[in-house]
Order: structure tokens, then sequence, then C-alpha cells
């Protein structure tokens, strides 16, 4: 579904990927770890689009696409899906107005007819009892005064009504208490299916606990360093990035 | 940066959709402004001779008056001697109702988007139609007269309502006010009156759409509104005209005039022609609007939603006079290539207990300037007077200007005066965000936009608030290629 071939991509000049080779299939989950500044985020964010970074070297393609040819919104439609770190506020507009413009641009690509209001509030009501999210909060302006835990189920709760092919989650673990994870875990989790993919970018073992991932890659430095399976994430739970990061940087001294 | 500099280009690249003109036979005042041209437009108007006296009288008034230079405005003056002060489309016999009136004048408000014909129009909204100098046609007349509402042009009004005209005329503006509202007084043309007698509520939307269509005219109309003890009236105000390549002067005076318990809700969507990208023509747009709150409980509320004009300077206002009186102010402004606005408001608190409420929402593109500007003054007897303002500023690229002037003028200690005010840019952030969901660039700015504009747009009446989401939309993102 997903080939990422020597992916480089950098930053006002800074080079921060340096050749990223990652195959997923459909129906896998793959777990992204690695310390602090490793690319992590930047790897979730050229695949989505973002501007910002200048891809220099390599190529990825999205069931048989250029991925890095294709516009933000176009990347969208053909069914990447990108839950942020730190979702972005958007005054006055709520999550159900932002959503049913989102879907409906998304059928129209597809060649669908959009959804009629009815039609539409029947799917919201569907995906809210999946994720766990209460009406009150979609007709907010969206993630306008949400706390860290609405926010990211806010995420979820798009993800759910886009339903797409490939789901990136950056660090959706991060600021949420234990029910609030355990609650979008379960949401990411009722929405894999065998046609649908997940990479799962995150810092600490614990969120693997609820998404099991069938693959772990650790990305150091901009490259991925090793992959195993999830006992990976296990042994970087009990011993840290500190033998991983010696390991890399004496081969690559010596 | 690339994607910015996409869409700002994207901005500039909208065209005014109103642009065009339409040659008919016209009846014109000679170029120039003096006495004979007022006593030529009051002839012309066959008014009375107490008139013509105001007319005079404010025509003295304005001649020792100079224009304002404090709006933080820039714009070449226009020369006033240079103008034709009267242009009216010649109408052989004069229409007595809305089936009489020229085809032709018909087609041009059909190609406008605007039916007059009271079958096809949506049920709810009466309108006034004012082209260049006259009021071309009034819908539901009738139907209006059965509840005692009075509703037609202003010459009309001067004719069949004489006293109620000669009692409120210049009641709430003075001509005395500034230079324009003086040059108004002593040129003025036509205009809409509406009175709504004691304890009616209107029944349906009171409307006046004005179109210029002649070159080097000057539109100078006036409205009168006045809503009796305990009556209820929402009126609307819309605007456009023709593409062309000097600047057209629209100096136009409203007032209205709310008894005790009585409420007016006064709604805008100005369009006029902004001038081309590179700034060259469009209206300048110098209006004077005001209101009384003249009995208790009254409340006066004006909503604005204002995306043309080359230069715009207006600031309706409220003066909230009754105890317990509420004055509203709800603007949306936005302003992309050379336009320039200084708008806002005055909310006067002289009764007891009187509240008034400020909302300003300004947006800024191309290399354009945005400022509000608003007045909160709180009279000696005023107790317990409350205001709220906020004005908040919304930046697109980094040519633009936006501009915030408060001024708070307290004379009561009684009086709680509240003002916050924003500032921000629609963040490439945002719109990555909306572009990750699915959603267009164009479609993403229309999305932002009409969210930060929503608390005013919520205040339109429906139908409006669907044209104002479109022209918001259309103003700021062009068509992307």
């Amino acid at each position: 579904m997903l080939s990422i071939k020597n992916l480089h991509a950098s930053i006002e000049g800074t080079p921060i990927l340096r050749g990223i080779n990652l195959e997923v299939k459909a129906g896998e989950v793959h777990a992204i770890m690695g310390p602090n500044g490793s690319g992590k985020s930047t790897l979730a964010s050229v695949l989505a689009g973002r501007e910002e970074y200048e891809v220099t070297e390599g190529e990825v393609l999205f069931q048989g696409k250029e991925l890095l040819e294709l516009s933000p919104e176009d990347r969208a439609r053909e069914g990447v899906f990108l839950a942020f770190q730190y979702p972005i506020e958007i005054p006055g507009v709520s999550t159900t107005n932002f959503l049913r413009t989102a879907l409906n641009q998304v059928r129209e690509y597809r060649g669908l007819e959009p959804l009629d209001a009815v039609k539409f509030l029947s799917l919201m009501k569907e995906k809210m009892a999946l994720v766990e999210i209460d009406q009150k909060l979609l007709s907010r302006s969206l993630n306008e005064g949400f706390s860290g835990g609405e926010k990211k189920r806010n995420e979820i709760f798009q993800m759910a009504m886009l339903e797409p092919v490939l789901s990136i989650l950056d660090e959706t673990d991060s600021g949420l208490d234990i029910d609030a994870l355990r609650i979008v875990s379960n949401g990411v989790n009722k929405l894999k299916s065998e046609n649908t993919a997940t990479i799962v970018v995150t810092h600490y073992q614990r969120l693997l606990d609820y998404i099991v991932p069938d693959f772990v890659h650790v990305l150091y430095k901009g490259r991925i360093v090793k992959s195993g399976t999830k006992e990976l994430a296990l042994e970087l739970e009990e011993k840290g990035y500190d033998w991983i990061k010696e390991e890399v940087d004496s081969t690559a001294t010596v | 940066m690339s994607k910015d500099n996409q869409i700002l280009e994207d901005l500039n690249s909208k065209e005014y959709e109103h642009g065009w003109s339409v040659d008919f036979e016209t009846d014109e005042a000679p170029i120039g402004l003096n006495e004979d041209i007022i006593r030529w437009i009051s002839t012309k108007k066959e008014e009375p001779s107490w008139l013509l006296d105001w007319r005079l009288k404010a025509f003295k008034i304005w001649q020792g008056m100079s224009e304002p230079a404090w709006a933080n405005v820039n714009y070449p003056k226009m020369d006033l001697q240079a103008l034709r002060y009267y242009s009216a489309p010649k109408q052989s016999n004069k229409p007595k109702n809305i089936n009489e009136v020229d085809p032709e004048l018909i087609a041009i408000y059909e190609r406008l988007g605007i039916s007059l014909n009271e079958q096809k129009r949506l049920q709810g909204i009466a309108i006034d139609v004012v082209l260049d100098s006259v009021s071309v046609a009034t819908t539901f007349k009738e139907t209006l007269g059965k509840l005692g509402i009075i509703f037609c042009s202003f010459s009309e009004a001067v004719k069949e309502h004489p006293d109620l005209v000669q009692k409120y005329l210049g009641s709430v503006v003075p001509m005395t006010d500034n230079y324009y509202a003086a040059l108004n007084a002593a040129v003025f043309s036509d205009g809409s009156f509406c009175y709504i007698p004691k304890g009616v509520r209107c029944p349906m939307e009171l409307s006046t759409y004005f179109r210029i269509n002649a070159a080097n005219t000057g539109q100078f109309e006036r409205t009168l509104i006045v809503a009796d003890d305990s009556s209820y009236v929402s009126y609307l105000e819309g605007c456009t005209a023709p593409q062309r390549d000097e600047n057209q002067l629209h100096a136009a005076v409203v007032e209205i005039y709310a008894g005790a318990h009585a409420e007016v809700k006064y709604s805008t969507v100005q369009n006029w022609y902004p001038g081309d990208k590179e700034g060259k023509g469009g209206i300048y747009n110098f209006v004077t609007k005001r209101g009384i709150c003249a009995g208790d409980h009254s409340k006066i509320s004006w909503t604005q939603v204002e995306t043309g004009s080359a230069v715009t300077w207006k600031y309706p206002s409220c003066i909230l006079k009754g105890d317990h009186s509420i004055g509203e102010f709800y603007s949306v402004a936005v302003t992309n290539n050379y336009q320039q606005a200084d708008t806002g408001t005055k909310m006067i608190h002289i009764g007891k207990n009187t509240k008034s409420r400020i909302v300003s929402k300004g947006i800024s593109a191309g290399k354009s300037q945005n400022s509000y500007r608003g007045q909160v003054q709180v009279m000696k007897r005023a107790h317990n007077a409350r205001n709220f303002s906020q004005c908040d500023s919304l930046l697109m690229g980094n040519q633009c200007g936006a501009h915030t002037f408060p001024y708070i003028d307290i004379a009561n200690p009684s009086a709680k005066v509240e003002h916050e005010a924003t500032t921000s840019k629609i963040g490439e952030d945002q719109i990555f965000y909306c572009n990750q969901r699915g959603i267009a660039t164009e479609d993403a700015v229309a999305l932002i936009v009409n969210g930060y504009a929503k608390e005013v747009l919520n205040q339109l009446p429906m139908e409006f608030a669907v044209e104002a989401q479109k022209l918001l939309a259309l103003t700021l993102e062009g068509s992307v290629g």
C-alpha cells in the first residue's frame, strides 16, 4: 500500500530525513519510535504534504500513485489521514460544519454524491458512539478551548468519519491520561481493517499496549536504524534509546 | 510561503461581477454645484418650498465647512464641481405601481438577481429600488398599507406624508453634522421612507436596493425610518455599481427614530465597485448613519457587511436617549487590493440603564488598509450604562494593514465599559489542517473567514446571511485555477 524509498527531506536547508525506506501493507500496524529530534514527526508531515519541508530525494508510492506529486488535499482525498500532534483551532467553525465540508469534498473527488443533512447526521451518530465523543463538543468551535484529551478524541472522530486507507497517528498519546488513552486506542482499533493500515508515531511504549503493532521501527538521525516486532518496543522501554544511539554512532564513526 | 502567495494572487484576480452598465435615456441636471442646481433638483421633484429652503440652508452651511481629514484614509480629493447631482432614467409616465415600471429598468434588476415581480419574490421581503438619483419601484406597498405601514420612495413621502417627513427629517442627523451630511441635505435626490405605526410588527423585511448606473454622477440618497412606540421593523440595504475608471461619490444619510419599546434592525450588505486591483476607480462611500432610541426600552441594531467601495467612511451610530434603551453594532468589513475602510460606530449613552454592544470584525488582504474607529460616550446622567466592545482584525498576507481607534469618554462613574481586541492572521497551519482533511485551499479560506465573521453573520436575516457568506468568500477567494 505504502512504499517509501530513500526519502530525504529538509527544512530551511537542514536535512532531517536522510534516506527512509519503509514498506507498509494493508492490514498492518507500524510503530515509528525514536528519541526526540530523530525525525518522527517530520516523516508524518512529509507524507501528509506539509509545505515547510522540502523533499530532496526519494519517492513514495501510495496505492501505486506518486504521493509526493499530489497536493495535500488530494493526498487526503486518496485516503491519507494525519491525526495531528497539536490539532489546530479554527474559531467559529464547528467540527460538524468542518467535517461536512471535508467529507463532501472527499466524496466529490471519489465521484460520489454529497451526503444530505440526514445521512450525514446518522453517519455522525454512528461514529460518535465508536469513539465515545459528546455531541456538544462537535457543535463547538473546532479545537477551541478543548482539553488535550478532547482534541485527540476529536482527531480520531474525524478519522472515523473520513474512513482513510492509511492513518498516521502523530504522538496521539501525548497529553492523554490513561482513560483517554484507552478510549482513543479503542477507537483506532475498531477502525482497523484488512484494507487499511496504520502508522503510529510515538515516543513511548505505553500506547503500543493498546494499539498492538505488527512492526516497530526505530528512527534515529533521520534513518530507520532498527526494525523488529512488538518486543522491540518493550526492549526500548526497558533499556532506553542510548544503546541504539551508541550502536549507530560507533559504526558511523569507525 | 509559495502557497501564501498563491492565495494572495487568487484574491487579486477576483473580478467584480456587477461591473456592467446599461445605456438608457436619462434626465440629467447640468454638471456642477451651486444654488441654481439645488433649485433645479427641487423643481424637478416638484417639492414644497419648505424643503427647498431646507436644502438651501444646508448648502450655505456646507459652503462654510471643509472635508474631514481625520479618517485613516488617503485618496485624491474629488472635484465636487465636476459632478452631476441628478440623473434619472426617463420614464414617459410616472408609474403608479410596479406593473407600470419600464421593463428595461426591471431588467436591470433582474440581471442583478433582484426580481421586482411580487409573485416571483420570496415571500416576506418588500423592496424599494433606487437607480442613480431616483427610486424606480417599491413592491408590496398595498399589503403593507393595510397595516398602516408606509413604505415608499422619499420623494413620494414628501408629497403624501409631508407632516411626518418635516417632523423627522434632519432630527437624527442634523444638516450641520458633518461635511457630507450637509452636502447630502443640500442635494439629496431620493431614497426610502418608512413609517411603522404604534404597536405594529412589520410582517416582512423591508429593503432598499441602491444601484449607481450613470457616469460622473454622485448618489446622494436619504433614508428615513420612523418606528413609532412598540413597533418592530427589520430593514435591509444592498448596493452595487458599474466598473468605471474614475471614482464615484456615494454620500448617503440614514436616520432612524425609535419610539418607546420600539425595535429597529438595520442590515447592510455593501458591495459597491471597489476599484480594480491597481486601485483605479471605485466608489467613495462617505455615509452618515445614525439612529436615536428616543423612547424608553427601545432598541436599534446595526449590522453591516462591507465588502465593496474604494474608500469607506462610515459609522452607524446610536443615541441612547431613552432609559433602558439598547444599541448594537455588528460589523464585518473586508478590504482587498487598494481598498481603504475607516468604519465603526458611536454609542452615546444619555438615558439610565442603557446598554450597547459592539462587535467589529475587520478582514484585510492585498495592500488594503482597514481601520476600526469607535466611540463610547457615557453622559453625566446615564447611570448604570453598560458597553461591551469587541474588535477583531484578521490579516491575510503581509502587505495590508489593520488599525483600531477606540475612544472612550465617561462622565458617569457607575458606567461599565469593556473593550476586547484581537489581531490574527490566517495561519498556514489552519489551511494545512483543512487541506489534510480534503478541503481545497479556497474553500478553507472561505470556511475560516466565515467562522471568524460568524457572530456578525448570525445577526443577518436568513436570505441576506447566505448572500453575505457567498460575497465574503468571493471577495477573498477568487477562482483558484
